[in-house]
């Protein structure tokens, strides 16, 4: 059972020689042999993990461990189509600086995990390679759109994966699959080589087994890269290690409109989660935000703007299969985005979207003038039923109302399990300002580690 | 009756910098082999992100403070959307409504504006397929718009020559126009005399590789505009082209359609800002200009006018010149002009217009040529050496790629 390993652990056991990595890969690929074909987490499977495996330097930071990562970064020798058609059995030129990073560090690439197609939804229903299953009850969806890289963590299907979050893509089917989901901030890990949805949420993170799981990733995965100009310059903690350190009592604040939106017995978990954060020290205190139903036509408008331009170079000319292989979603969502960039309703659509935004960034920078962190659960409720994506066009912005304000202000935030309701996840969250990525880690660890 | 001509100008500088301006490849393509000079980034691949190059960023403003014009100390970069197959990501990325550089002026014209952008790749046009080369997507190209302040071709040249004189003493590209280093888009429309407001028509003018070609191409459309108004009809909205051979424009297309670029701020790279020092450790840097040059050789050295102009119009000539800053040095560069050797006598504009033809009567060597026989090339040029004597042949080779590369009946 090496598979259901924590990242910590299985780095630990692998240093002491408890069992080496190849047999650890064995036995995620058991795993997924055994299981995948009900759940559906993976696109491709790397046919090299195991002679990689062979040849794991376990002396680096994440040497052997094997882990999965979401289709839409780039990697070199196994296909990444971001479960579109349009690009089936696209092979990279080149690696994504992630993967290029996980690899220096000696982790071994699994294998690539489904997801909705071109990161478009919240549900991963609509892959173009069919839907991903929530594990703890495959009539349920894992959430999106790193669907499947959550599902795999949650099915130990792998140690620990990577996604991509544009506006709960992460957080939430951590939240659904009752795995740690932890977007960093835009801007601290870098968008080189991972297919773009809106370039300016854009944050790739991990979803791992535990807190310190997704501290140990994000040290290896953040920091400048000189090939996105939007990574920030700043240098990276040491996140892993401040974990070990004291925490000082934080002022947390709660937001009284984002429990409004929650489901009554979802919200009752996270109340219960909030005094065990209060038991250990923490001021908590209720307060107001801007209403997270305003971020939904923001994100709208931003995201679909972003998505028409950044899809217009897949036409099938110099790479992947024409533009009759894009799905709907992704029809309707260039066709909305073009529509609100063009001349005569740019003012009304982008630029407005653009001042609401700019409100909400400032509406949080004058609230972590009072609080370290907000409280801010990823999901209104547990895991919906597989078909609820389906016919819904405004089913992800809906779902992912909680995460979508912080997302558009490019905060950081992570998504932990606070209880199941029906043998379904719940999930309780925190964010915290710009670049704040230790004292959140450390505020969900000190949680994590007293439940 | 009797019209005033309106004439604005766009130039396009394709800057010399080492790497392109989004990414690492190199920014010189010209003679290059298709599609080496490439990257994900300038190929458009998925997940490839545009980093700016800080030197052409640093020459546009230079070139813009060169040009009399005011810095927006906050700028950014903006995705003009559009297809074409030689625009890899579907989008260019340009500047909209915050350019580095605006409202200068140069000659008592004024400048609209000085931006910054990346350059197309180069489609080639062959009998049953049309391939992309890519060494010229995202070359930093510099585009700048002048006010419709124009009245003749005679100043609308003059202004042009001190254009690429300046940007030649900056030397932050070759503004050569055979080569497409330099590029002239005219928007030419006349008016009565009497009437205060602009023509509700204009005729853009593309593709003209020459000072020579653009003022005949202007002089030719001052005619064909008046005796059309004349005649009690409004010229047609169009793109023209000019034909060297006939030495007439060309109408290209007609149906102007109205594109809607779709404009926004390109995610990818954040805002720019810059300090006033910094604008002024720019400013500081700047060498003497043409118009200072010619001033400095009438008053300080007391030659002529007319060979100041000569002389600050060619800073390799003025560098030679101030090595021994003598009316005699002036004499001697001035005669050498052009230099004695027998090749160079035949003249770029002599070369291209034989090498058109050359090029026009032997289809099945251009086509060899497009397929990868290189050994065709030393074909061609004998035949242009067959009827103009002993050329420069690299230039003669150039010019011939040259030809061959923008025979796009659409753009280039
Ligand atoms: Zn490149």
């Amino acid at each position: 059972m090496l598979n259901k390993l924590t990242l910590t652990q299985a780095l630990t056991g692998l240093k002491k020689k408890e069992f080496s990595s190849p047999e650890l890969v064995q036995a995620c690929l058991n795993e997924i042999e055994k299981e995948d074909s009900k759940i559906h987490a993976f696109l491709h499977i790397n046919p090299n993990a195991l002679s990689q495996a062979q040849k794991a330097d376990i002396n680096l930071p994440l040497g052997g461990i094997p882990i999965a990562v979401k289709d839409n970064f780039l990697t070199m020798g196994l296909p990444t189509t971001a479960a579109s058609k349009v690009l089936q059995g696209y092979l990279p030129h080149y690696e994504s600086t992630v993967t290029r990073t996980l690899k220096s560090a000696g982790a071994i690439i699994i294998g690539k995990t489904n997801m909705d197609a071109w990161a478009h939804g919240s549900s991963t229903e609509t892959s173009d390679y069919g839907p991903t299953l929530n594990p703890h009850n495959t009539d349920y969806l894992p959430g999106g759109s790193s669907g499947g890289s959550a599902a795999a963590v949650a099915a130990h299907m792998c140690i620990a994966a990577i996604g991509s979050e544009t506006a709960g893509s992460i957080r939430l089917p951590a939240a659904w699959c009752g795995v740690v989901g932890f977007k960093p901030s835009y801007g601290r890990v870098s968008r080189y080589g991972v297919i773009a949805m809106a370039s300016s949420t854009d944050s790739p993170g991990p979803l791992t087994k535990s807190v310190a799981d997704s501290a140990l990733l994000t040290q290896i995965i953040a920091g400048h890269d000189p090939y996105d100009a939007t990574t920030s310059p700043l240098p990276t903690p040491d996140y892993h290690r401040h974990l070990q350190q004291p925490l000082k009592h934080l002022k947390i604040g709660l937001p009284k409109e984002y429990l409004e939106v929650m489901q009554p017995q979802s919200r009752d978990l996270v109340l219960q989660a909030v005094k065990k954060m209060a038991s250990l020290g923490h001021t908590i205190e209720e307060t107001s935000l801007i209403h997270p139903k305003y971020s939904i036509g923001v994100y709208t408008i931003i995201q679909r703007s972003e998505v028409s331009s950044n899809l217009a170079r897949y036409d099938g000319i110099r790479y992947g299969l024409d533009r009759s292989h894009f799905s709907d979603e992704a029809k309707r969502r260039i066709m909305l985005g073009t529509y609100a960039l063009s001349s005569g309703y740019y003012d009304q659509y982008y630029t407005r979207a653009q001042k609401v935004r700019t409100l909400i960034i400032q509406d949080f920078h004058s609230s972590f003038q009072k609080y370290d962190l907000l409280i801010d659960p990823a999901s209104p409720g547990p895991a919906l039923k597989l078909g609820a994506a389906a016919n819904d066009p405004m089913f992800g912005e809906m779902q992912d109302i909680l995460v979508e304000p912080s997302s558009i202000a490019g905060l950081t935030g992570i998504s932990l399990s606070c209880g199941q309701i029906n043998g379904l996840p719940v999930s309780f969250g925190l964010i915290g300002p710009q670049f704040s990525e230790s004292l959140v880690l450390q505020a969900a660890h000190a949680y994590e580690s007293a439940i | 009756m009797s019209y005033t001509p309106v004439i604005g100008f766009e130039v396009h500088i394709e800057l010399s910098t080492a790497s392109k301006m989004f990414c690492g490849c190199p920014a010189d393509h010209f003679g290059r082999s298709p599609n080496t000079q490439t990257c994900p980034v300038c190929l458009g691949l998925p997940g490839a992100l545009p980093v700016p190059n800080s030197k052409a960023i640093e020459w546009c403003v230079k070139l813009g403070l060169a040009l009399g014009c005011q810095i927006n100390l906050t700028s950014k970069f903006d995705r003009k959307n559009y297809f074409y197959p030689d625009l890899p990501k579907g989008f260019q990325i340009s500047q909209y409504d915050l350019p580095f550089c605006h409202n200068g002026n140069l000659l008592g014209r004024q400048i609209t504006r000085v931006h910054l952008e990346e350059d197309t790749g180069k489609l080639l046009h062959q009998k049953n397929q049309t391939l992309i080369d890519f060494n010229r997507s995202g070359v930093p190209l510099v585009e700048i718009v002048t006010a419709p302040d124009f009245t003749s071709s005679d100043e609308s040249s003059e202004f042009l020559k001190e254009v690429q004189a300046i940007v030649r003493a900056l030397n932050i590209s070759t503004a050569d126009m055979e080569k497409g280093s330099m590029r002239l888009e005219a928007n030419i429309s006349v008016k009565r005399v009497e009437d205060p407001n602009l023509p509700g028509y204009k005729v853009e003018i593309k593709n003209v590789n020459s000072f020579r070609f653009i003022k005949k191409a202007i002089d030719f459309e001052i005619t064909r505009q008046s005796k059309i108004l004349d005649s009690g009809l409004i010229p047609a909205q169009e793109t023209r082209g000019f034909s060297e051979s006939k030495g007439e424009t060309v109408s290209q297309r007609t149906k102007e359609e109205a594109n809607d670029y779709r404009y926004f701020p390109e995610p990818d790279i954040p805002p720019l800002q810059f300090t006033e020092d910094q604008i002024e450790t720019w400013r500081s840097d700047i060498p003497p200009l043409p118009s200072q040059i010619r001033r400095d050789l009438m008053t300080k050295f007391s030659l002529t006018e007319n060979y100041a102009r000569i002389i600050a119009a060619d800073a390799q000539m003025y560098r030679e010149f101030l090595k021994s800053p003598t009316k005699t040095t002036a004499d001697s560069l001035i005669n050498k002009r052009p230099p004695t050797s027998k090749p160079v006598l035949v003249s770029t504009e002599k070369i291209s217009s034989i090498a058109r033809a050359v090029v026009a009567a032997n289809p099945k060597a251009v086509s060899d040529l497009k397929a990868g026989k290189q050994q065709v090339m030393f074909f061609l040029i004998g035949q242009v050496k067959k009827e103009l004597g002993p050329v420069d042949i690299p230039l003669t080779g150039k010019v011939i790629s040259r030809i061959i590369d923008t025979d796009d009946p659409i753009r280039n």
